[in-house]
């Protein structure tokens, strides 16, 4: 594993070892392993309360695991805080959308770069010199990045709470990418759309992924197997809190384990198939 | 303001160009584009760079004289640089619609043989690439939106900017040859290759020359001028003629700036920011704008309210005063200022209109209602009459003289007679050539030079033309009356509730209509008054919203003598789509097609049974199909 803070191609970003986590009696995980590397898209698929987002939320520091270790470019994140955790190149978006419901999308979308901004509340008050520089820079970056890659310049001075559900999850989307992260956690993007809009979903993580301007290593938690088998380098399988399996969708999909226990079930494959 | 240009039959459109580009070079903006949230200009300048080695670059790549051109796309520089691109050449552009169907856009590729096709999109591209192998004559495929391209890397792909480099290359060989070309061409050359909506039939490709498209631009503005100074807002497809008209024979006789918009969605958005001096829509967008008022003036506080009903009373006073040609007394006039210092001038500002001197309406029936609603806000709106195969319109209203159940007097240089059976023809130098590869067709439309058009109508006292729309598309009421349903579709689409109506009863004993709501509008409605509801299917059928429905036809129904008024409805599962056929790409009804695809309801709707069961399939953009079933209420109306 690469522990310069530079990571190539290839090489594992994002190593979480021998998780555990628990609620009271219940274990969520119990010594999970898990490697992504750079550049690949890896899935997380199991039933519900197989633990999926409690992994999520271990590595993004809103958990703390009680066993384990989690490394990040060779540097254990274990107990960072979450903005601390950001900060490093983890981004995030949420099962259940967490906008800033009064804000407008662009606004929503600009908290996202609030790290990366060096203005504060002295310079900024006067707005000179490289503080305007530096906000013309993200705006410019924003406009032409994000809202112009996830297609919402008719909602953009829209208020985030007005806006349909499909389009809620493209801002979340849009707020994580613009921490400007090297990995995001990308926790069931697709849960709730119609047809046309898990298309489009699938189709910017792949322009995250494979752009050369972005390049961005997913993380995905999805339930549409249809979508995870198409785009995913890797798939992680979990049943409450144990690994089933970890391999290509091709390896997976040919698990006996897995296809009895989630992938065989044919309503669940199906999904909007 | 801009140097006149004598348009003769030897002039082409590319050489109008060149004079504008050499005569405002980098000094005056000649379009703006809407990107990243900020309008990006490009002077006359960069688009002679952007159009000079676009088309050297086709011409290195085999592009030659006469050969087709098609362009797919939103309105954006990128389409007009190439559809310049291409007349400079010598070749001929084609336009298709850009939310055609693959089989739409594989008829007129092959149809038109056209060795180019220049998309926007990784979209257009794979429509290009799925029809690549039935179309042995298209050579290559052009894009301009790196987006999602990554994996494309066949060789008879080439992005914009690719060609511009092998242009520029060119240009270095041959520092000449561009403006060679364009002056080797010739009025009377074919300049477009226009293939028609098609209400009826497959579209038909209408060959326009340069001398048409020229002629029709100057008869135009010799009516109602525009100036160097003026903003023009490119939004309607530019395979529909009256965006050609506007945007490339007028934009350039009068050098006006053209705006594109950020996104088809934020058009109306856009319009705002710009106030363009002139503008051309079809009555669908008119009809939306009228929508949205009424919208908003149902949410708005008390004192708004009346503020609008006073000054609404006020502007229709005096635009009716205006339509009787009689003269405004004074105190009518202060009034009238009164009514736009209150309303007025922000409800136009709020759409666009704040600036506009003429606006038209065209391609469809417009309904009296949305008429007298734009001049009681003091905004010109007149009506225009014409088609494809007379390079954009042959009939408007003048200043002054408008009346609103016409389309107004012939432009200059235009003649209109009616034939004995009623059927509107006209002459002048912007008829077109012909329908290419269909001499049968030609020899139909165009008798001694004479453009049949296939309306029928009428020529009043005072010389206007009275369009009845399409021969085909006239009722026969049970009394033997002739009647013609898109002046009841237009009455009832005045509602805000209404989005589509198809009026029914030809031969047949009672007229019938199946309507469309307005989704949004009722849907807020329905929030207003606790129904619950999830979709559009489920919201149509609710008892309440037929209830709702049936008020606005009863309101329209009373202006109508008995035997013409709708004594049965049923409201739709979803709104009527282009997609589905039911629609020509410019909204208009396609009559003949829904009656076969609605078999059951129309039948249905003459039986004694209060619903019907539809069983059918509804199709994509991208083709893909899905089975519905679904039962829809008929509700009946005591007339």
């Amino acid at each position: 594993m690469n522990t310069t803070g530079e990571a190539k191609e290839g090489d594992v970003i994002l190593k979480l070892e021998n998780i555990h986590m628990a609620f009271g009696k219940v274990a969520a995980l119990n010594g999970v392993d898990l490697e992504v590397r750079k550049g690949e898209i890896h899935s997380i698929i199991g039933p519900n309360g197989a633990g999926k987002t409690v992994m999520m939320n271990c590595i993004n520091g809103l958990y703390h695991p009680q066993e384990g270790n989690i490394f990040f470019k060779g540097q254990r994140i274990n107990n960072l805080a979450p903005h601390k955790i950001a900060a490093l190149g983890i981004g995030r978006t949420f099962q259940k959308l967490e906008l800033y419901g009064g804000m407008t999308v662009t606004e929503n979308i600009r908290m996202g770069s609030h790290i990366h901004l060096k203005a504060n509340i002295l310079n900024g008050s006067i707005y000179v010199g490289g503080v305007k520089k530096e906000e013309i820079e993200d705006r410019k970056f924003i406009e032409e990045e994000i809202i112009d890659l996830l297609e919402i310049e008719s909602i953009r001075d829209q208020v985030a709470h007005m806006l349909p559900y499909g389009s809620q999850k493209r801002v979340e989307l849009g707020r994580a990418l613009a921490l400007r992260p090297e990995v995001i956690l990308l926790d069931e993007p697709m849960a709730g759309l119609n047809l046309e809009e898990v298309e489009d979903m699938a189709r910017f993580i792949l322009d995250i992924n494979e752009e050369k301007r972005w390049k961005i290593t997913c993380v995905l938690v999805e339930h549409d197997m249809g979508v995870v088998m198409d785009i995913s380098h890797r798939v992680l399988v979990l049943d409450f809190g144990n690994i089933v399996a970890d391999g290509t969708p091709a390896e997976v999909g040919k698990n006996p384990k897995v296809v009895k226990a989630y992938l065989g079930e044919e309503d669940l494959y199906a999904t909007r198939r | 303001m801009a140097e006149e240009i004598e348009v003769t039959e030897d002039l082409t459109i590319p050489q109008v160009f060149l004079k504008r580009c050499k005569e405002y070079g980098a000094r005056k903006v000649a379009m703006r584009e809407k990107e990243f949230g900020v309008w990006l200009p490009y002077t006359w300048q960069d688009y002679y760079d952007r159009v000079k080695y676009l088309c050297l670059g086709m011409v290195s790549l085999g592009l030659k004289r006469g050969d087709k051109v098609a362009m797919i796309g939103d309105n954006r520089p990128e389409g007009v640089w190439a559809e310049m691109a291409a007349m400079c050449a010598g070749a001929i552009p084609v336009w298709l619609f850009q939310d055609c169907m693959m089989d739409e856009v594989k008829y007129i590729i092959d149809h038109s043989d056209s060795k180019f096709l220049v998309g926007e999109t990784q979209e257009e591209v794979d429509k290009a690439l799925a029809i690549m192998p039935d179309c042995p004559k298209l050579e290559y495929v052009i894009w301009d939106d790196p987006k999602g391209m990554r994996r494309y890397h066949q060789p008879n792909l080439k992005s914009i900017i690719k060609t511009q480099e092998l242009g520029k290359e060119l240009d270095k060989k041959e520092p000449d040859l561009f403006e060679k070309m364009i002056n080797e061409g010739h009025g009377q050359e074919i300049c477009l290759l226009f293939y028609t909506s098609g209400t009826t039939a497959l579209p038909k490709g209408a060959l326009l020359t340069h001398y048409n498209m020229l002629s029709m631009g100057k008869n135009l503005m010799a009516v109602d001028p525009c100036y160097d100074t003026d903003d023009f807002v490119s939004y309607l497809p530019f395979a529909w003629i009256g965006e050609q008209m506007m945007s490339i024979s007028c934009g350039l006789l009068m050098g006006y700036t053209l705006n594109f918009p950020e996104e088809p969605e934020t058009s109306q958005h856009n319009i705002r920011e710009i106030g363009p001096h002139v503008m051309f829509a079809a009555p669908r967008l008119y009809e939306g704008l009228t929508r949205q008022v009424q919208v908003k003036y149902l949410d708005a506080t008390w004192i708004k309210r009346k503020a609008y009903e006073v000054a609404t009373k006020i502007g229709y006073h005096v635009a009716d005063l205006k339509f009787e040609k009689k003269p405004i007394p004074w105190h009518w006039k202060a009034l009238n200022y009164f009514a736009y210092v209150i309303m007025q001038k922000k409800l136009k500002d709020h759409l666009g209109m704040s600036r506009l001197r003429h606006c038209y309406t065209g391609g469809a029936a417009m309904g009296p209602e949305h008429f007298r609603f734009f001049h009681a806000l003091g905004v010109n709106l007149k009506q225009i009459y014409g088609q494809t195969e007379v390079a954009g319109i042959s009939v408007t209203h003048r200043d002054g003289d408008i009346k609103f159940d016409t389309v107004g007097t012939p432009i200059p240089e235009t003649e209109v007679k009616i034939t004995e059976d009623g059927e509107i023809i006209s002459k002048s130098p912007s008829v077109f050539q012909g329908y290419y590869k269909n001499d049968e067709a030609t020899k139909k439309t165009l008798k001694d030079g004479w453009l049949h058009s296939g309306d029928t109508g009428f020529i009043d006292d005072d010389g206007h033309l009275v369009v009845f729309d399409r021969t085909k598309d006239v009722l026969k009421l049970k009394d033997g009356r002739p009647f013609a349903p898109q002046y009841l579709e237009a009455r009832l689409k005045f509602s805000p509730y209404i989005q589509d109506a198809w009026v029914i009863g030809d031969k047949l004993p009672y007229v019938t209509a199946v309507m469309c709501i307005d989704y949004s509008v009722v849907g807020k409605w329905a929030d207003e008054h606790k129904i619950n509801y999830t979709s559009y299917p489920e919201l149509s059928q609710d008892p309440r919203v037929y209830d709702l429905v049936q008020k606005q036809i009863e309101e329209a129904n009373k202006a109508l003598p008995e035997p013409a008024r709708i004594h049965k409805f049923v409201n739709l599962y979803k709104a009527f789509d282009a997609d589905d056929d039911e629609l020509t790409r410019t909204s208009k009804l396609r009559r003949g097609f829904m009656e076969e695809r609605y078999k059951d309801i129309v039948e249905t709707l003459y039986k004694d049974a209060d619903m019907v069961h539809l069983d059918m399939t509804i199709t994509y953009e991208d083709g893909r199909e899905q089975p519905i079933k679904i039962d829809l209420r008929i509700q009946e109306i005591t007339v």
